[in-house]
């Protein structure tokens, strides 16, 4: 099976910290894909490096066999690589309409009025359409933020931390929103909430200052010894 | 519908000024419209697309002359110097947008200043050919459209009307479209909007070209409806007036670049006879403005009461 | 005149221009660096220093060199006191935005320069130097006031820099400069040293003033070139950084200085602030300022 996205001894250092170092890593189509490893291990960065965000200094990003490694973050979203915020990061003076409408029309102009409601719908969030953004929640902000992701209709979806500061009832509609997103959408998950992660991934990656120490299953992962020394044990 | 009946109803009023209002306000009205239209390509720069721009001065005096010169130089007619005027402004403005927007905030302000002041330098360096702070008159020839005299009351206030009228109602459609919220997108937050696949340096380049349209359109009207054609137009003055305006009627509003140069114009007018201190009025309202009542008139009635107000 | 002595004259102009301006200068860095205020009226405050200094000397009778020095000693703190209440008045009030304090001071442009034509008058009027001396030269004469000048500045830039890096008041500017929200959890004012800074920043442009005012008269809309000549000095330096604003004062002055005998000054101000601009598009940090 060919890889959606691969990463090739993927490096960036901020001086003397070497955030991303060397990181050969593959995202199968149609996986739920989590991300872990201890705070600071350079999981933020290495999917800043995937969505854009950052540049790499060296090293191969590619995409569906295509070298994206230089291509700025907007164009790689085009191509259909989504990414939502660790910190919640939305229009706040806007409408929830216009917040999601704005992800919608990204990916063409038909219908605009139905695919945003159909967006919001989705994960719950029918009826507050003309609310003020800012106004929401902050459980609703969070899951508006995952609706901007996926009105782009991604291939690959991004999430960076999505369950924290959900409710424990929030958190079990996200697990079963996410499942019913694969495999149309492959979806990369950072995670801290190890319940979340054993229970949704098909395979797991594990950080540690800035390089992959495992991958494998959740059962793979919970057997190996090195994991567990560095990061479970702990 | 209820935004096109509100902006049709103005145009409307405005239309029947001409009847109630004696000549001499009328052609303040004239005025006030063209410069009208100047800070409504501004307010689709500042207010809608959050770029605080310091050199539009810039972009008022190249749609001018580029409407005023080949008229001097050439003897061309207003209807082929007024769209020169358009198309000047628009691509000094792309021009400014392709090294300014580079930067972003403090040093957009500053870069756009600095351009705009280059500019005016410039058209003092070259006073042989634009007359300088002193500018030139129109010929007549050049202040007549398809045989009518533009320089005459009536038609120079439908003229004006018209322009007005034709950016108002573009500028309403423009705000309503899906480019009108990648705009605002844009001035709420660049990164999240660049992480829905818009490219942030080609949506303000094309908002900072509307807005060079507009200013434009508002210097080549400005220069056949009244004659003249000054370097004084490129000065700092012309850079902060539309900002005056904008910020008086409301940023990011459709209605608030006209009445807030309606508003300040009254002002002025009505101090006229207590004080010569015009600048005074100017730095207070800006003052006063950013300190108490940063959303302008408009800005804060639709925070108020009408929210749907566009 | 020969090529050499005609070039030691534009240079020793420069010179003068280059104190000056590296007065104004550095004020403006000053408070764009601690604050990250771009103060528009800058220009103003250096105006209202010249004028000031011309309502003290005409209200003090006796010697020049008294009066002048009285001009010195009270036009400054005059207009540092001014700035103090802008900034209590306006500025802390914006939360010291970086967009909103521009517009603001914009605003305050227009009112001082309004206050100073309804208050002083559209002419120009003279201040007598504080001494007739004139140092004579195998080639040409030259004003031992704008030596003076020159050694003024200095003494005052050297006083400030003392000020920022021997002082505990300076300890705490550049604390502030470095990171606000530190600085105050560690006990320090923020709203004074901001309050304190920004009445600095225009004490120095004042004095810039008084120390020119008897080589070029004082009149209201004088703030003009040195607010776009220390926007030159400032961004060239790299932004908020004082060494770099001397260097490119010294630089901008004396070149200044050259270029205007040999060039029409509007083309070197076409040059000038074209450079500015495409500095700050493609250099930011300046040409003389350190890579961020």
């Amino acid at each position: 099976m060919a890889a959606l996205i691969e990463s090739r001894d993927l490096t960036l250092h901020f001086g003397g910290l070497k955030a991303v170092d060397g990181v050969d890593f593959t995202l199968n189509p149609g996986e739920i894909h989590a991300l872990i490893g201890p705070n600071g291990a350079g999981k933020t960065t290495f999917v800043s490096l995937l969505s854009g965000r950052r540049l790499p200094q060296s090293g191969t990003i590619l995409l569906a066999g295509e070298d994206i490694t230089r291509l700025p973050a907007h164009a790689r979203v085009r191509k259909g690589i989504a990414y939502t915020f660790q910190i919640t990061s939305i229009f706040p003076r806007l409408s929830v309409f216009d917040n999601v409408a704005l992800a919608v029309q990204s990916r063409g102009s038909r219908d605009l009025a139905s695919r945003t409601r159909a967006a919001l719908a989705r994960l719950g969030l029918h009826g507050l359409e003309e609310q003020e953004a800012q106004t929401l929640s902050y459980g609703h902000q969070r899951l508006l933020e995952v609706a901007m992701g996926l009105a782009l209709d991604p291939k690959l979806l991004i999430l960076d931390e999505p369950t924290q500061g959900l409710a424990a009832s929030e958190v079990d509609g996200f697990k079963a929103l996410v499942r019913s997103l694969v495999p149309q959408t492959t979806v990369l998950l950072i995670e801290h909430n190890m319940e979340v992660v054993m229970d949704l991934a098909t395979r797991i990656t594990v950080l540690t200052f800035g390089r992959v120490l495992a991958t494998g299953t959740p059962a793979e992962i919970r057997a190996n010894p090195a994991v567990q020394e560095a990061y479970l044990g702990a | 519908m209820k935004h096109w009946t509100l902006h049709l109803a103005l145009i409307a009023v405005l239309f029947s000024a001409q009847y109630w209002l004696s000549p001499y306000h009328a052609t303040n009205l004239a005025r006030i419209m063209v410069l009208a239209v100047f800070a409504m390509g501004y307010n689709l720069a500042f207010g809608y697309t959050g770029l605080l721009s310091l050199g539009h001065a810039l972009l008022l005096s190249a749609g001018m002359y580029a409407a005023g010169l080949p008229a001097q130089l050439w003897g061309w007619s207003a209807g082929p110097a007024f769209i020169a005027g358009i198309v000047g402004g628009g691509l000094v403005a792309a021009t400014l947008g392709l090294l300014a927007l580079r930067t972003a905030g403090v040093s957009f302000m500053i870069v756009t200043l600095m351009f705009a002041q280059a500019g005016y330098l410039t058209l003092l360096y070259f006073a042989p050919v634009t007359g300088g702070d002193d500018g030139f008159a129109l010929a007549p020839a050049s202040r007549t459209l398809m045989g009518i005299d533009l320089s005459t009351d009536t038609p120079r206030f439908l003229t004006a009307l018209a322009i007005f009228a034709t950016g108002l109602l573009l500028s309403l459609a423009l705000v309503r479209s899906f480019f009108g919220r990648t705009m605002v997108a844009m001035r709420e937050n660049e990164e999240r909007s660049r992480m829905l696949g818009y490219n942030p340096f080609t949506v303000k380049l094309a908002a900072l070209t509307l807005s060079g349209l507009y200013a434009g359109a508002a210097g080549a009207a400005y220069a056949i409806l009244f004659g003249y054609v000054g370097a004084s137009f490129a000065t700092i003055q012309y850079s902060i007036l539309p900002m005056l305006y904008v910020l008086m009627g409301g940023a990011g509003t459709t209605l608030g670049p006209f009445l807030g140069a309606l508003v300040m114009f009254a002002l002025i007018e009505a101090a006229t006879g207590l004080t010569t201190a015009h600048q005074f009025i100017v730095g207070a309202a800006l003052v006063v403005l950013v300190l108490f009542a940063p959303k302008g008139v408009l800005g804060t009635i639709r925070e108020r009461w009408v929210r749907w107000l566009p | 005149m020969a090529f050499g002595p005609f070039l030691l004259l534009a240079l020793m102009e420069g010179l003068v221009t280059a104190a000056v301006l590296a007065l104004a200068a550095s004020g403006l860095s000053l408070v764009f660096g601690v604050m990250r205020v771009v103060n528009v009226a800058h220009g103003e405050f250096y105006m209202l220093g010249a004028v000031l200094a011309w309502a003290v000397t005409t209200m003090i009778p006796g010697p020049p060199a008294l009066a002048f020095l009285a001009a010195v000693l009270i036009a400054p703190v005059l207009v540092a006191a001014l700035a103090a209440a802008a900034d209590g008045l306006i500025l802390k009030r914006l939360n010291y935005d970086p967009e909103a304090t521009i517009v603001a001071t914009i605003g305050l442009l227009y009112i001082l320069q309004q206050a100073a034509l309804s208050l002083y008058g559209p002419n120009a009027n003279p201040v007598t130097a504080p001494f007739e001396w004139r140092i004579q030269l195998p080639w040409f004469g030259y004003s031992g006031y704008k030596l003076f000048v020159v050694l003024a500045a200095g003494l005052v830039l050297l006083g400030l820099w003392l000020f920022m890096t021997r002082t505990k008041a300076g300890l705490v500017m550049r604390a502030t400069q470095v990171d606000r929200s530190t600085a105050q959890a560690f006990g320090i004012n923020v709203d004074r040293v901001y309050m304190g800074t920004f009445a600095l920043g225009a004490g120095l442009a004042a004095l810039a003033g008084v120390l020119i005012v008897p080589i070029q008269q004082a009149q209201y809309l004088m703030g003009h070139d040195p607010l776009l000549l220390s926007f030159i000095v400032v961004i060239i330096g790299g932004l908020g950084s004082l060494r770099g604003t001397l260097i490119a004062a010294l630089v901008i002055g004396l070149s200044d200085g050259v270029i205007s005998m040999f060039f029409t000054p509007t083309l070197a101000k076409i040059l000038a602030t074209l450079l500015v601009a495409m500095v700050l598009v493609f250099r930011p940090q300046g040409l003389f300022g350190a890579r961020a």
